[in-house]
This record gives C-alpha cells, structure tokens and sequence, in this order.
C-alpha cells in the first residue's frame, strides 16, 4: 500500500484563474469512480478543508488530475503550490459514484470550472455505450477548458458562450432546450457548474420529464458524513451531499437553499482573500528584494 | 478545585480548571475511609484500584499511584477530565453516601488528574515497553480512544500496528468534539506520541472503506486483523422545517471548526465559524454543553439551552453544567424548537418552542416529555446549534460486505469485539452507540487481548461472533 507524500507532479494555467494540477496519490487513483471528490487542505494546522472533484487519474502515474478556479483563500495558496510541493492534506475519493449505465442518448452540460468533472462522467457513459451530447459553456473563450479532450470522447459537441467571444452566443440552457425538444428526446441529462446553472437546466428539463442530474459542491468539513454542514434538501428529505451525493436529482433539489448555505460564511470569506492577497504581496516584496542585487537577502 | 473565574474564562480557550496541588491532593485522598467493601471499584467501568492510588497519593506517593491506575486505564490525564464521576466510580462513594451527596464523595477523577498532570510534569511518562516483533499485522481504524488504546496493547506484544484516520490529526471525538477548555489538545497530542514512539505507524488523511475497502486491508495488504473503532459521528437533526437554513449547525459542524480547525484563533486559522449573537444549543448532553459554552467564548452576547425534559434528566455531567451555569448559559427546560423561521436571505432569525411536562418513565429509566398542545411561543435567535446525539456512522459497515449492524446501525460485536467478519474485530461508540471514552477506551482494550490471543495462535474456535442485538443508546 503506497501512502506516500501527495506530490505536485505538473501544474498548468488554464485561463487567468483556472488551473490544472495533477498530484500523485496512487491510492485514490486506484480506487476513485467517476463523480468522486477530495478533500484538501493548504495548511496542515490553520488550513480550511475544501472538496475538489477529481477530473481525472492515471493508474500507470499514480497520480489524480484536480482542475480548479481561484476563488477563495485557499485556491488561492493551492495556485501557488509547484510540481514538488508535497500537499499537506489530502483525502479521498470521497461521495457515491456516478451511476453508470447505458440511457441512450445522454446530454452532458458543463459550465466553467463545472467542465472538468464532467469529463470523467462522459468518459463513463462512453464506456458503458452511451451516445453523449455535451454542452459547454463559458464566460468568454479563454474561459472555455477541456474542450479538446471532451471532442475526442463525445459524439456530439456544442460549445457557448456568454459574451459571443466563441461557438454560440447563449446560456447553456439555449442549446440544452433545443436537444430537448428532438425526436426522440434524450434519455438523461448531467449538469455541472454554478448552482444557478444547474437550476436553470433542471427548469429547462422538468417540462420534458428528462432525468436530470446534478452534482453539488457545498462547504464541507470532514467529508465522511460526521458534520452534517454538506446537507440541502432533496425532495422532503435532507441528505449530506459527501456521503449521500454528489449527485442529486437536479429536480428534487432545492437550489436557493443551497446557494444561500454557500453564503454561509461570506463576510470571513471576503476577509481571508484580503489576508491572502497582503500575504501574497509581502512575498512577492520578499522575492524582489532577495532577486535585487546589493540588497540583503531576507534569511 | 481552583479554576479560572468565569467572568475570566469566558474570553479565553484555556482550561478550566487548574488541578490539584500536591498539599490539596494528599488532604483530598486522605478523606477516602479506605473501606472495605470499595464500591467505587465497582462503578469504574475498567475497575482502576482506586482505594490503593487513594492511598498512595495520601502518602505523597505520586509514581506508585500513577503505576497502579495505568494497571487498569490507558487515558488517565482524559479520563480524570471527561469521565462522568458522579455517576461511576464516586457515586457509590462512601463518604459521599454519608454525607448524602455524591458529590461530596472523594473526588477520585480530580486525582486521577492529579496523578497524571504530575507525571507528566516531571516527565515521568514512561513509553510502555514493546515486546520483539513477530512479524504480525494489525490495521486500526479510527484514532478515537478506543482505537488508540487498542494499538497501545496490541503493540505491546510485539504485532505491528498501522492506526489509520480519516481526518488530518489523531484523537478522534477528544480532538475534534471535546473543546480545549476541558482538555487540552496537548494532552491527547502526547498520548498519540507515546504510539509513535512504541513504534506505531499513523497514517492520517485514510477513510477505509473509501481510501481502501476494509476487506482489502486483509485481503490485499495482508493485515492479520482488523479493529473498527470509527465512532458514532453521524449527527442527529430534529427534523424540523427551517432546519437547514443558514446558523444552523449540528455540534459536530460547530465543535469541529473551532476544535479541529481552530477557528476560535481568528486571524490565523482559515475555516470560518458562525460569529451569532443570540444563540441557541437544542439538547441536554456534554456536547450540548461543550457547544453552549463554545459559543459564548467565540462572541456570543447570550446563549439560551432548550432541553425537552428537566435538570434532573440531563445527562451532561454535573461539573459541565454547573460551569455552563456560571459562564452564563440560560436554561430553558421542558422546551423543543418545533421550526425555524428565517429571513429573505435564508439566515435563522427566529425559532418556535412547544412546551413540554413530565410523563410516565420511558425505557430509559427516565421521565418522558410529553408536548402540552397549544403552548407554542417565538424566541429571537441568530444561531442555532443542534446537540440531540449522534448515531453510528454507517460509512465503514455500509462499504464492507458482510459486517452486519443492528437495527440501531452499532456493529455487531461479541463481548470481546469479534464482528461478523473473521479477524475483524470492533469497539467504542461504533459498537455502544455514543457512549463515553471510557467505555470505548475499555472495548478497545478487550479487543485488543483477544486480537494478541488470535495473533498467538490460541483464538478462540469462533469464527465470527453470532448476530446479536446489543442494547442501543437512548440518547
Ligand atoms: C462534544 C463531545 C463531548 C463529549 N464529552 C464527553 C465527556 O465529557 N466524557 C466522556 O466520557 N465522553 C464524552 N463524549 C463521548 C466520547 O468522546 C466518545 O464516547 C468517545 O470518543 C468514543 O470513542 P471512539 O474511539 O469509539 O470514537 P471517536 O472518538 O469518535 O473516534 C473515531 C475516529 O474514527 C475516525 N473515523 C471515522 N470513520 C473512519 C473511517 N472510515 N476511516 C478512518 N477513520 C475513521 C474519526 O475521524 C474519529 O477520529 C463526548 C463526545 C462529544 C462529541
Ligand atoms: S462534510 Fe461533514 S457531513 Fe458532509
């Protein structure tokens, strides 16, 4: 049983804020399904622990791919982590599979960061016979990720943008209602990205009576069902999105719950990004000094 | 005891209590009468000798009376601390029988903590002898108290030992649940580096079942055996509408951001933790009061607790309610929230209680809360934290085929921890449903000889134990 360091083996800049890392961790590579998350952590004492889906592993490396966007403290520290560092918290796969089987035609719709665990899903559905339509959608075309790879793997791809800056000027919703209403209409349908998103889609569906599913990323603390912090409600029911989910059936779930729980705790949020950037800024200062010739290195 | 006043200690994260000095410690252990019968013994639930360390304190002989009660507990700077006393090993105290009050029975947890404060103290600590390997392995699963004394015994004959946890520091509920102010962190810091240097291996950041299924470990990593000590983290809701809104938090949430993650350190920890002003804490346990008293040291104006039934009932130790009392938690007995009721941005603002009275017992032994229809009333709050209980997490038992659960979701284990599973054995709140750290303390101990009589080749001719339903937890 390899438990060794979870090293950065490769770190790629997708656009201004995305980013592609692959770590090694042989075990969860092993092990992880597709639609499984981590759990990480920057600071092994003071650190935050954030859930990341794993959008990709590689058996022969050992290592797991985690793509993620800059929006916080800690995806902010994960940036600066180059090919070497060892992460000091890592944990998982954690959450259910993806239930995997063949519908049909399945529509996979990706928005943003929301693109890259759902290339694992396509890359399932394909396995098992799937006819896969995926929609991706972006803010702009830099913003687009992935799309290279989903092109290999699905049958169909429709790619769109918000500003018209690339493929169809439209909402993810656009191209998704127009799949919709085909005959035959598809089997199932996956949606990955903001939760505003994801609602919009499970609307676009609902009159069509297609299956949609969604795949929640809440605040989480331990991932292993202990804290309840992951919960929403699905239908009557509440569920712990790390050991019940990720994914919920997008037409049961309540989404304004779930985007006012992510607010959770906005305000020490918006405090920590400032204490990131002041840290960041005092290293860098540190940095120029030390590369400033006659000027004393800090120790 | 001498403690910091709670207008003081409400500010800070410091322990409560300061302990015994020597002088205050001898004159405690010489009110012990030495009695024959010794019923304390008899209320400890790892039959510690407790008149023979009474005794030797009382002749100021500290390292003998931390010899004798390390014969029987494994935790004694915990258990001196956390134990409820008042219902073990002091409530049939003589002296405090006498004096119609078990609490002024001897204070036999006070020096439990004595002995082990000044053990350590003086670094007397000694790191318990390793017998010569044999080449045999065991896999732990859990790294709560039960889980820890567990690798402690089976290391001592000489197997190796693995503890695998699945969060990013070792302790299990006394690192994440139990706040600082009643045990500090250093304490169950230095209880797991006595396992380091006995040569046990930790290996944090695993969830077996997920990292890797249990039977793997048998199976592919070649364990000999296997201790489930995974505890009961699975918290309980009431159920309620508007229980999901935003400051809504179960104690596990709440407790774990500021033990764990050490949110209380504002401004150098990164999880955030819900700063209310008005908060309430739904139940009447320890973990209640460990989160009512939390939340005034992290900036509450008031804390308000609402327990279904009365004081009498409660079942937090008398000290932590007594202290809660002092820190300033207000009481409201014979309530239950019936819902919450949030603003446009999702945020708890108000919640509604029914009133309760006392009915017949219940199959607890205790008075049941019977609702009184039509009482209900509005309490403003803007944080809510919900301490009914936990259940058993069904994580590990849900991914390992085979290792069967009672209708209450504890794991079926035979008297000496044997699960349905061959060589997998198991213990602690997993098995008790949420019970204390010294009973998970004392199961682990009990598995762990029978794991060194399997290892020894002398097993019992027991496969795996039968399917029995063991008593559950009445929270
Ligand atoms: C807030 C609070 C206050 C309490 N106060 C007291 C008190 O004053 N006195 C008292 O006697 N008792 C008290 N208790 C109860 C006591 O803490 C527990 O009974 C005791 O800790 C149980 O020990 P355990 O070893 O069974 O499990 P735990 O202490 O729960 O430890 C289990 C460990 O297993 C880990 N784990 C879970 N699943 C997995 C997995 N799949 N893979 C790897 N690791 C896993 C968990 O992360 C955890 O670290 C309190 C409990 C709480 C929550
Ligand atoms: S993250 Fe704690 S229960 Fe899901």
């Amino acid at each position: 049983m390899d438990c060794s360091p979870h090293t950065v083996l490769y770190k790629k800049q997708l656009s201004e804020d995305v980013f592609l890392m692959r770590i090694r961790a042989p075990l969860i590579a092993g092990e992880r399904r597709p639609g499984q998350f981590i759990i990480l952590s920057v600071d092994e004492e003071y650190g935050e622990r954030i859930p990341l889906t794993i959008a990709d592993a590689d058996t022969a490396e050992g290592s797991i791919t985690l793509v993620f966007q800059r929006v916080g403290y800690s995806t902010l520290a994960l940036a600066d982590f180059n090919p070497g560092d060892t992460l000091p918290v890592l944990v998982g796969p954690l959450g259910r599979p993806t239930h995997l089987e063949n519908f049909g035609t399945a529509v996979c719709v990706g928005g943003g960061i929301g693109v890259a665990p759902l290339y694992p899903i396509i890359q399932g559905l394909k396995e098992v016979g799937n006819r896969v339509i995926a929609i991706l959608g972006a803010r702009s075309k830099d913003l687009v990720i992935l799309e290279d790879r989903i092109r290999e793997l699905a049958d169909e791809v429709v790619v769109c943008t918000d500003d018209g800056s690339y493929g169809r000027k439209a909402l993810v919703t656009g191209p998704l209602k127009d799949v919709c209403e085909r005959t035959p209409k598809p089997d199932v349908v996956v949606a990955i990205g903001p939760p505003i998103m994801m609602k919009f889609c499970a609307e676009t569906t609902r009159p069509h009576g297609i299956h949609t599913l969604v795949s929640l990323n809440t605040i989480m603390v331990d991932g292993t069902g202990m804290c309840g912090g992951c919960r929403i409600t699905v239908g009557d029911e509440t569920r712990f999105v790390c050991v019940d989910g990720p994914e919920f059936d997008g037409h049961k779930v309540d989404f304004d719950e779930l985007m006012s729980r992510l607010r959770s705790f906005q305000d020490q949020e918006a405090e920590e990004i400032q204490r990131w950037q002041r840290e960041h800024a005092c290293r860098m200062q540190q940095a120029l000094e030390a590369a400033t010739p006659g000027k004393e290195s800090p120790a | 005891m001498p403690e910091q006043p709670a207008a003081i200690r409400v500010h800070n994260m410091s322990e409560v209590t300061h302990g015994y000095s020597e002088a205050q410690a001898r004159l405690e252990a010489m009110r012990c009468l030495q009695c024959r019968k010794a019923p304390c013994v008899g209320g400890c639930p790892v039959r510690i000798r407790i008149p023979e360390f009474i005794q030797a304190v009382a002749d100021g002989e500290f390292a003998r009376a931390a010899t004798i009660i390390k014969e029987s507990s494994l935790l004694p700077a915990v258990c001196g601390r956390v134990c409820p006393q008042e219902t073990q090993c002091q409530e049939p105290c003589t002296v405090g029988r006498a004096l119609k009050d078990p609490e002024k029975g001897v204070s036999i947890g006070r020096l439990e903590r004595f002995v082990a404060d000044w053990e350590r103290g003086c670094g007397k600590v000694e790191t318990p002898a390793v017998k010569p390997g044999t080449g045999k392995r065991v896999a732990v699963v859990g790294s709560g108290p039960a889980g820890l004394v567990c690798a402690a015994d089976v290391r001592r004959e000489g197997h190796d030992v693995t503890v695998f946890e699945a969060f990013h520091k070792f302790g299990g509920v006394m690192m994440y649940g139990i706040p600082e102010f009643r045990l500090p962190k250093a304490i169950v810091g230095e209880e797991v580096d006595t396992l380091r240097r006995m040569g046990v291996e930790l290996t944090p950041n695993f969830v077996v079942g997920r990292t890797r299924k249990l039977t793997d470990l048998l199976e592919k990593d070649a364990f000999d055996a296997v201790f489930v000590g995974v505890g009961a983290g699975l918290p309980r809701f009431l159920g309620v509408p508007g229980e999901n809104l935003v400051g809504v938090f179960s104690a596990n949430e709440y407790l774990t951001r500021s033990n764990l993650m050490r949110a209380f350190e504002r401004g150098k920890a990164l999880t955030p933790i819900f700063l209310s002003k008005r908060t309430a804490v739904i139940g009447g346990g320890n973990v209640a009061m460990d989160a009512a008293r939390t939340a005034l040291r992290l900036g509450s104006d008031e804390v308000h607790l609402i327990y279904r039934r009365t004081e009498k009932e409660m079942p937090a130790r008398i000290e932590e309610i007594a202290h809660a009392r002092e820190e300033g938690v207000v009481f409201h007995f014979l309530r239950n929230p019936t819902r919450f009721i949030g603003d446009a941005e999702g945020r708890v603002r108000r919640m509604e209680l029914l009133k309760y009275e006392l009915g017949p017992p219940d199959d607890s032994g205790r008075r049941r809360p019977v609702a009184i229809p039509g009482t209900e009333y509005i309490m403003d709050v803007d944080g809510v934290i919900v301490a009914i209980g936990n259940s058993p997490n069904p994580l590990v038992p849900r991914t390992t085929p085979g290792l069967e659960t009672t209708r209450w979701g504890t794991v079926v284990a035979a008297d000496d921890g044997l699960t349905t599973l061959p060589r997998v054995y198991s213990g602690g709140d997993i098995v008790l449903g949420a019970a204390t750290v010294i009973l998970a303390m004392g199961q682990g101990r009990t598995a762990a000889a029978a794991i060194n009589r399997l290892l020894a080749g002398g097993a019992p001719a027991r496969e795996a134990a039968e399917k029995v339903e063991s008593i559950p937890d009445q929270g």
